[in-house]
């Protein structure tokens, strides 16, 4: 079988134009539909910044929040009860929200403020520049080192700001795992900072963020909480939950599916034609094997040999060609909102299998559907 | 009395039905011989190529049989079929059906191939072969390169290759001009005929019968005459 498929491999790769033109199909097809993935993936990481970056084992928040961009208060006492429940080591509010800055140029910037839980920090960021403790400091903001940064003028340690009539002095520069999806800065304050200088509903705490006992004390827990009327989602269910939203519920999976659709059809007929009429002009050729002894699983061994070669090598061309665009495009852009991850490989990876099985089926039916009779006949 | 290489009774086949069926064979008995040339004559749509395929493991016939070293090859399953023609017969094609990509030599080793044997060595099987049929040297080219005789001789090569019992060779001269049609069956003549090998084929080209041992006239799907030809000069 080995000098067979050696065979079925120089009949398709010597056929420079078509393999060419297979390679050029499969390639750009994959490159589509793993940037486009990719860039999906890259929104919802940033989607969900605030829960990769606080890092909390469980949240606690209104059943009807969707995303950790749209907070629904929680009334206190929440705090206080679930401080109370059995399997909880300890649990800290933490506050969520947005606000408009007055910078020292007199230009005014949107900006993503956190309010860490005043006792313990629970999720501060990893400080670049300035100390922790300055946090306390009056009117102590941590700026965070991300591609919204320079928004925020020429921030450095010392830096002013209004905000709500109220100044903000910048003591710390950090760095967090992810960026925020909206394009805007990012501040870190004290909880009580964030009731005393935002204007607020009467219900302030965003998230309760809570650190069981143990992982095994996390169904109790979110048990208790659902008695309360509330919800407590794990980190991973809450990311998924803002996955699930951005997919089924704005219209980006919509564009998604349409786009890698779009791709897939894009590869399937550029590929899928230019392998069947490579099939159909050695036809002839299929149909003297065929006479001379070639049994029927040969052939079909030789027809999907080739067809997953180039589907394969042109697989690999569009990973490569896609992973060094992006590569390329984070040299520029570090927080360039595309992600790989092993989903954008293998949904490209099972497309190409799709569009591999699609053109070979129906190389395979005209192989073998051809009469060596066929080939004396003339 | 040489040994008997195909012998073939009560061969009948026909296409469609109804009013469209056509019988192209007639009830054809035959038995050919190691150590001859047969030629199956005759006019278009006498039925040649499609005793030629019946013959050969490729047509199934509707009534009779084929026998070859006393087995009717029509009692095979599709696979052992295969795995006759590719041990037992050559074919060289009427337009030779090269695969323009592969090298010549990697042409004529497709038969060796399929039989599973290394590549390298069929390779080397390759190029000896092509050395016999005069295409030394051309090796590494791919068949568009050469003339149609030369083209000719590497389908001849490649038939010739697994060492078949039975040559089965359609209209091996009809792309060919007078002069190389002529050579290239002269050459099959000297050559590749032996005591262990049988070679049949049909041809409308009436300038190549002086090569013949016997020629089978076919007509309306039946075998209207023998003759057989007297190479004494």
């Amino acid at each position: 079988m080995k000098g067979i498929l050696k065979l079925a491999y120089k009949l398709v790769v010597n056929d420079k134009a078509k393999f060419t033109a297979l390679l050029v199909g499969i390639t750009f097809a994959v490159f589509l539909m793993m940037f486009i993935t990719s860039m999906f993936v890259g929104v919802l990481n940033h989607s969900a910044a605030t829960v990769i970056n606080i890092d909390a084992p469980i949240w606690v928040m209104d059943p009807t929040v969707q995303t950790p961009a749209n907070t629904i208060g929680l009334p206190g006492y929440i705090l206080d009860a679930v401080r109370s429940m059995q399997g909880v080591k300890y649990a800290v509010p933490l506050y969520a929200g947005a606000a408009l800055l007055k910078l020292a140029d007199g230009t005014y910037q949107s900006a993503n403020i956190i309010g860490l839980d005043d006792t313990s920090l629970y999720g501060r960021p990893e400080l670049i520049q300035g100390n922790i403790d300055d946090i306390y400091a009056e009117n102590g903001f941590i700026a965070i080192q991300d591609a919204d940064f320079p928004k925020l003028g020429n921030a450095h340690i010392g830096s002013e700001f209004e905000l709500n009539d109220n100044r903000g002095v910048i003591v710390g520069i950090a760095k967090v795992r992810s960026s925020s999806l909206f394009g805007i800065p990012t501040l870190y304050t004290t909880y009580y900072r964030c009731l005393q200088y935002i204007p607020n509903p009467r219900y302030t705490i965003s998230y309760v963020l809570v650190v069981p006992k143990s992982m095994r004390d996390v169904p109790r827990i979110k048990q208790q909480v659902k008695v309360l009327g509330y919800v407590a989602l794990t980190k991973d269910e809450f990311i998924g939950r803002t996955t699930n939203f951005y997919i089924f519920q704005s219209g980006f999976g919509m564009n998604l599916l349409i786009m890698t659709a779009v791709s897939f059809i894009v590869g399937l007929s550029v590929s899928g034609q230019t392998f069947y009429t490579f099939i159909l002009e050695n036809l002839e050729r299929f149909g003297a094997l065929k006479a001379i002894g070639t049994k029927s699983r040969e052939l079909v061994s030789i027809i999907l040999f080739q067809a997953a070669f180039t589907s394969l090598t042109g697989y690999g061309l569009g990973v490569g060609l896609c992973v060094s665009l992006i590569g390329v495009a984070k040299l520029r852009m570090p927080e360039y909102a595309a992600m790989i991850s092993y989903l954008n490989l293998a949904v490209p990876f099972a497309m190409v299998l799709v569009i591999a099985a699609i053109s070979s089926y129906f190389g395979v039916r005209r192989v073998l559907a051809i009469e060596p009779f066929d080939i004396f006949r003339g | 009395m040489p040994d008997t290489a195909i012998k073939a009774s009560g061969l009948v086949k026909w296409f469609g039905e109804g009013e469209a069926k056509t019988t192209a064979l007639k009830e054809v008995n035959l038995e050919t011989y190691f150590g001859e040339i047969v030629y199956i004559v005759g006019p278009s749509g006498s039925g040649k190529t499609t005793l030629l395929s019946v013959l050969s493991g490729i047509l199934r016939p509707n009534a009779g049989k084929v026998l070859v070293e006393g087995g009717n090859i029509w009692a095979l399953d599709a696979d052992r079929l295969a795995e006759f023609r590719l041990n037992k017969l050559g074919f060289v094609f009427q337009d030779y059906h090269l695969f323009p990509r592969l090298t010549t030599a990697e042409n004529v080793a497709i038969p060796l191939i399929l039989k599973h044997e290394d590549w390298n060595e069929s390779m080397k099987k390759a190029v000896r072969y092509l050395e016999i049929v005069g295409l030394k040297g051309k090796e590494q080219l791919p068949p568009i390169k050469l003339s149609g005789g030369e083209q000719q001789r590497v389908a001849i090569a490649r038939a010739m290759v697994g060492q078949p019992d039975i040559l089965i060779m359609d209209e091996p001269t009809a792309s060919l001009d007078g002069e190389t049609g002529r050579s290239i069956v002269s050459f099959v003549h000297q050559n590749v005929l032996n005591n262990q090998r049988c070679i049949i084929i049909v041809t409308h080209d009436s300038r190549i019968y002086e090569f013949a041992d016997r020629i089978l006239d076919m007509e309306d799907g039946r075998l209207a005459s023998t003759e057989k030809v007297s190479h004494e000069n």
